[in-house]
């Protein structure tokens, strides 16, 4: 029993450890302080599907071997533009969900493309040079964004070309679209339940793909490239797919998590995204060389439940609660990162 | 004092990795100006040896060594390669350690730089002391004048010559003032003709000087050359010290081969030369290490032919060259036919395949389930184990668990269940499941690297009777690389020995031990078998 | 790209030249690309040169100290050292209570500076620690922890500060009473402590340059010591300062406005010690050391260095003096922003060295000097050139934004490439 124990806590490791604990002691608080609970859990819901679909891009990159997606704010741009284009068309409600997650299909590929032919030329050093891809491609749309073509009033400056910084989703049906999709509340809980149904479809369509030959190959290279060479896998190739199938679940994570928004945030929205989804799957278990579905949806829930239940607990002991939050959210989110870290060296044999 | 005028003595040395005795009762004594060479095959106990000698970590690491170490008549406990250079011992290792971008001098005074004061040196301590280049160099000088050579010490190690760079090596050891034992850790391997009989002139210029050496090679003909005494090893232990005026090229030959055959249930009977399934011509494989040069081979049909040799002459490159793994020159006839070269799914096609000798580098996928990969390579080059649905493709769970079960039953596979991943199984079920997922193909011919490297002894049995029993009952064709030859002794039908990239000879098992000797040490050529 | 390969291919016959230029234009690809760049962005403004100048010596005086920070750990083998901003997080808290404690000027940097020693000491020995768990992957680990050590500063200064550590300071703290405010000002305070102890105008500043570097360089030639050295790079060293010299006597005799551009000699002079302190140190014993363990650990630690313990001295050495070059930066700026001035420090130094020229495992002074005055002149007609070329400033902002991550990612690629290359050309043989 004892080395059982032993066993789960090497493989499951001290910070996730005190993430879990941090998580189960801020429920008993919650329930303790008596704070609006079934609000708590409604928000959590809501917290964790709108996220889901951003972490779930985390998981081919680490599957087929370039580590996780430091660089799926690339995915988040094209579900940008894809969003955009369907509101210049003046889109209204599914109609303009669908129709961005397909036009920004076309630029999720052919980016996805050549962002992992390059993975693929820097073999060894793709998470710093992803992170660096990623937040370049950030400042450079910015000034896209300044001069786009776009004449929809709704999202351009009223003066002068170019986008606004935020732009609401109401007035297109798109704000809350899957969130209210079939909701229904039980006990005071409001269940986002098409929104929760897209990130479990969108979960499944992952897993049938990793249960296809490609996805065995993809694990094959991924796991061990040496092992996949020699058998008769092409392992460059099976990198450019799982970070193509990234880039586009970063383009429809990003129209996902803006209609439960209820904003498309253009210009410092996708800088730390990345970094947050990351941080989300290793909560869950995964690794830098390896992941889950399971992963996935463990750590979604596990860091975005302690970020909605911690603000209500937090404003009990202090009055700069929304600091507080964000602090707890730097401080898990990086240091499960450098754990993670850490890991790939000394785990090594 | 009798042991005064021995500068080394090692008695009764022995050392065991996890109780696995890899060295035993070492005795060896060198005097001022000896060159002493040390013999034996790959595993014979010559590089432990050294580690012991020279303290490193992976001594200290499991536990020790047993005997003792004498300098000069003087107990001393070696634990760090550091206490090793206090008590003057030199090694000029098998790899460079030398810095490219540092020049001649520098690398010769690397960590021993000469050093003089400045003002922050006598605030914030030695460390901050400037380096005296002129002193160094005119040092560095020396130790080249001593070695002839008359390359300038401030020129960039980067670039220089293979033989330079070694003479770099020895130029820092003979630099170093106390220096009184030297080890040459198989020194030409790496180098062309001209530099190897330089570097040999050069050890006796260094012997000359009343320095100790220790010649670690497997060149018998080097040996002759140079060396005043012999050692030679086997297995870990000492079979024999000899002066060299008192034995010839033969018996070492025979004396590091040795006999210990332990003969698996293999059938006599005499093999069929007949159909020839496996044609190879001038193969040339560009494998790090393992360099194959225009090799010519004939596999017969049913047979197991083993492929011996010492480490670094090439015998593991023509495995890896049929299966593509590296860059492949030449022609290979497979029933007549001509294999497509540099490309492994073509091999799988043409029904090889390979058990890497690299098991955990190459043959497995360590993180995923037993099952996943015996039917990994299956799924991948003939689309088994799938059912297809249009364009889509889905793994077929119950006809996969279904093989897994049979393959784990057959080989006698011991773990929890198809399901548990192949990390935590031991060696010897690893080397099965690897031999699985090569029968799932359904190969006509087995390729097997070193199949028993990392193995406890119980199980090395096992897998070899395994390969045997497939051989007796599917008819298959093996091509087994090992570089232990008592194991190829005791299955294979024929053994080619590789030597410097092409095949010395094919001999049969109950050859005696002096040609195998022989023609591992490359002294002896011999056509056919 | 290294110098070698430009030997190299310099050394092919025929076309001797062409191949020389071709392998000049590639070993300094970023740095050529930057200059042109820099040149078309200052010709789009049209901006004026006394303005420019003015602008461009107080930005190089204040980011100078902390790019040469970088240099150590590149040298010690372990890349760019992102985690400088802890050292920067570190000056800020210093300067935080040396603020509160009410020291001003001159004497207020001197304490800043002592204070902020040990505690650079301290995260700098944390760091190495980590580092030292993560080799090969130490920049992307120093970068994570950059944004980590800022949750740890956040809760420190915006929770503790004021109330678990007591504060009482209307300025300084929150109306709350707990957490400092978004801004600290430190006029009449450290502002300009180390730049207005000597000020002197740019031409007599020039002239004295131009004097103090001739006479370092023939010093050194006199001293060099290392046979071999190219001897071009003194004639050259020389040239150029009698250059700034004889430009700063017509300056002086011309009368023009530049006359009027006063130059922070106090903090130049800590800058030139800084310059003067690591040439000296890279002869001395630790830092033979140290480009022992930047080339080849393993030779390294056969060869009986102690890799660990010296990787933890460089990043120690490189987190102190990004401490003492947060000081000097912020005292220049005379106010800055609790909780982000240090975030973007470890960005631009990083992108200003490697736009000089310098690479993951080579960084010289020569590149850090040159490379922040690149960086800093797009940094200053970035925002001019977009507004007169496209009426809006923002574009010109977010493209020097662009330029700072794009040059590190372009740089990290170049030697991923290069190494890759290298182990293929290795295995292949």
């Amino acid at each position: 029993m004892l080395e059982l124990l032993k066993r789960f806590y090497a493989s499951f490791g001290l910070p996730r450890l005190i993430i879990l604990g941090f998580f189960i002691i801020l429920n008993i608080m919650a329930i303790v302080l008596e704070v609006n609970f079934p609000e708590l859990v409604s928000a959590s819901m809501v917290r964790i599907a709108m996220n889901g679909v951003l972490v779930l891009a985390i998981l081919p990159s680490i599957a087929c071997g370039t580590g996780p997606n430091f660089g799926v704010s690339l995915g988040i741009l094209c579900g940008l533009v894809g969003g955009l284009i369907a509101m210049e068309l003046r889109l209204d409600g599914y109609t303009n969900f669908f129709m961005a997650i397909v036009f920004s299909m076309p630029f999720a590929v052919a980016v996805g493309l050549g962002y992992g032919w390059l993975m693929n030329k820097v073999k060894g050093s793709e998470m710093m040079f992803a992170l660096f891809i990623g937040w370049s491609a950030v400042s450079l749309m910015k000034i896209f964004w300044l001069v786009a073509p776009f004449d929809n009033p709704e999202m351009a400056w009223p003066i002068g070309s170019g986008v606004r910084v935020t732009i609401s989703l109401v007035n297109r049906e798109l704000a809350q679209l899957l969130n209210q999709t079939w909701s229904f509340s039980v006990a005071g809980i409001t269940f986002p339940t098409g929104l929760i149904l897209f990130f479990l479809f969108c979960c499944f369509l992952v897993w049938l793909f990793m249960r296809s030959k490609t996805g065995i190959a993809m694990l094959a290279a991924g796991d061990n490239p040496r092992f996949a060479e020699a058998a008769g896998i092409n392992v460059d190739r099976q990198r450019i797919y799982g970070t193509i199938i990234s880039t586009m679940l970063g383009a429809v994570g990003i129209l996902v998590y803006a209609q439960s928004f209820g904003f498309f945030q253009l210009y410092e929205g996708p800088h730390f995204m990345p970094m947050i989804a990351v941080a989300a799957i290793l909560i869950g278990g995964a690794s830098i060389k390896k992941a889950s579905i399971a992963n996935v949806i463990i750590g979604v829930i596990l860091f975005q439940g302690i970020l909605v239940v911690a603000m209500p607990v937090f404003n009990i002991f202090t009055q700069d609660m929304a600091s507080m939050a964000e602090i707890s959210r730097v401080i898990i989110q990086n240091g499960i990162i450098l754990y993670a870290l850490t890991q790939v060296v000394s785990g090594r044999d | 004092m009798p042991e005064q005028q021995y500068l080394l003595q090692m008695q009764d040395v022995g050392k065991s990795y996890y109780g696995t005795v890899v060295l035993q009762d070492i005795q060896l004594a060198l005097k001022p100006g000896e060159i002493h060479a040390v013999v034996g095959e790959n595993g014979a106990g010559k590089s432990t040896l050294m580690n012991i000698l020279f303290g490193m970590p992976v001594i200290h690491a499991t536990g020790g060594y047993l005997g003792k170490v004498l300098i000069e008549g003087n107990q001393v406990d070696i634990t760090s390669p550091q206490q090793a250079m206090e008590a003057g011992i030199g090694m000029v290792h098998q790899e460079f350690m030398l810095l490219p971008n540092y020049s001649i001098t520098e690398n010769i005074k690397l960590n021993r730089e000469i050093l003089k004061d400045n003002l922050f040196s006598r605030i914030f301590g030695p460390k901050m002391k400037s380096l005296d280049f002129k002193t160094m160099n005119k040092d560095a000088r020396k130790a080249l004048d001593t070695l002839d050579m008359d390359i300038e010490e401030y020129v960039k190690v980067a670039g220089l010559p293979v033989g330079h760079m070694q003479f770099t090596e020895i130029a820092r050891e003979i630099d170093k003032a106390n220096l009184k034992v030297m080890v040459f850790d198989e020194p030409t391997a790496v180098l062309a003709e001209s530099e190897a009989s330089n570097l040999l002139r050069a050890m006796q210029k260094i012997a000359g000087q009343g320095i100790a050496i220790l010649f670690i090679t497997h060149r018998l003909d080097e040996v002759m050359e140079v060396a005043d005494t012999i050692t030679v090893l086997r297995d870990g232990r000492l079979v024999a010290t000899k002066p060299k005026k008192e034995t010839n090229i033969v018996e070492m030959a025979e004396l590091m081969v040795g006999r210990k055959i332990e003969t698996i249930t293999r059938r006599k009977d005499q093999l069929k030369e007949g159909q020839v399934v496996a044609a190879i011509k001038n193969l040339t494989v560009r494998m790090p290490g393992e360099y194959v040069k225009t090799l010519d081979l004939e596999v017969f049909k049913g047979e197991i032919l083993g492929i011996g040799g010492l480490a670094g002459q090439g015998k593991i490159g023509v495995a890896n060259g049929i299966m593509g793994l590296y860059p492949t020159k030449g022609s290979v006839e497979i029933n007549g036919k001509p294999l497509q070269l540099n490309n492994p799914r073509e091999s799988m096609k043409r029904k090889i395949a390979f058990l890497s000798e690299d098991r955990r580098g190459v043959g497995l996928l360590l993180d995923s389930s037993i099952e996943l990969n015996i039917v990994v390579t299956a799924i991948e080059n003939q689309n088994r184990f799938i059912r297809r649905l249009g364009p889509f493709t889905q793994i077929d769970n119950s006809a996969i668990r279904e093989h897994a079960l049979k393959m784990i039953k057959e080989l006698d596979i011991r773990c929890t269940g198809p399901n548990q991943l192949v990390r935590r199984l031991s060696g010897g079920n690893q080397q099965k499941v690897c031999i699985a997922r090569a029968l799932t193909l359904n190969p006509e011919i087995l390729l097997v690297s070193e199949p028993t490297r990392g193995i406890d002894v119980g199980a090395k049995r096992l897998v070899l009777e395994t390969l045997v029993k497939l051989n007796e009952e599917t008819g298959i064709t093996i091509i087994m690389t090992s570089s232990e030859l008592a194991e190829l002794r005791s299955v294979c039908d024929r053994i080619a020995i590789v030597t410097d990239g092409t095949v010395a000879g094919i001999l049969k098992p109950d050859d005696s031990d002096a040609d195998y000797g022989l023609m591992m040490a490359g002294q002896k050529r011999r056509k056919g078998a | 790209m290294s110098s070698e390969t430009v030997e190299k291919v310099a050394q092919k016959p025929g076309g001797k030249f062409k191949q020389a230029l071709i392998g000049f234009l590639t070993a300094h690809m970023v740095t050529i690309m930057f200059v042109l760049l820099s040149l078309l962005a200052l010709y789009l403004s049209g901006m004026n040169a006394t303005l420019y100048l003015n602008d461009i010596i107080s930005r190089v005086s204040r980011n100078s100290f902390l790019v040469l920070a970088l240099i150590i750990p590149v040298v010690a083998g372990m890349g760019l050292n992102f985690a400088i901003v802890l050292g920067a997080m570190a000056a800020q808290a210093v300067i935080i209570f040396v603020t509160h404690w009410g020291v001003g000027g001159f004497a207020g940097i001197l304490l800043s500076m002592a204070l902020v020693t040990p505690l650079g000491i301290f995260l700098g020995y944390l760091t190495g620690k980590l580092l030292n768990r993560t080799k090969g992957q130490e920049m992307i680990t120093g970068l994570i922890l950059g944004f980590f050590a800022a949750g740890i500063y956040w809760f420190i200064f915006l929770q503790l500060v004021g109330g678990f550590i007591p504060m009482d300071n209307e300025v300084l703290v929150l109306s709350s009473g707990v957490g400092i405010r978004t801004t600290v000002d430190l006029s009449g305070g450290l502002r300009y402590g180390l730049d207005d102890v000597w000020r002197l105008s740019l031409p007599v500043v020039m002239l004295l340059f131009g004097a103090i570097f001739a006479s370092i360089q023939g010093f050194s030639y006199l001293k060099s010591e290392r046979q071999g050295e190219s001897k071009s790079r003194f004639y050259y060293g020389i040239v150029i300062a009698l250059a700034a010299a004889a430009g700063g006597i017509f300056l002086i005799g011309s009368g023009s406005l530049i006359n009027n551009i006063t130059v922070p000699a106090g903090t130049w002079i800590a800058i030139g010690l800084l310059c003067l302190f690591i040439n000296f140190f890279t002869r001395t014993k630790m830092g033979q050391d140290m480009r022992s363990v930047g080339q080849d650990r393993h030779v390294a630690a056969v060869s009986g260095i102690p890799v660990d313990k010296i990787r933890i001295i460089a990043i120690i050495m490189s987190t102190v003096l990004a401490g003492w070059g947060h000081i000097i930066f912020l005292q220049n700026m005379g106010a800055f922003s609790t909780y982000g001035s240090y975030e973007q420090i470890g960005f631009y130094a990083i992108a200003a060295i490697l736009i000089g020229g310098a690479t993951v495992t080579k960084a010289t002074i020569g590149q850090a000097l040159l490379g922040v005055f690149l960086f800093h002149t797009l940094f200053i007609v970035a925002p001019a050139a977009g507004r007169e070329t496209f009426g809006d400033a923002q574009i010109g902002e977010y493209f020097r934004v662009f330029v700072a991550y794009g040059v590190i990612g372009l740089t990290l690629a170049m030697h991923a490439w290069k190494v890759r290359l290298q182990s293929q050309q290795k295995l292949g043989r």
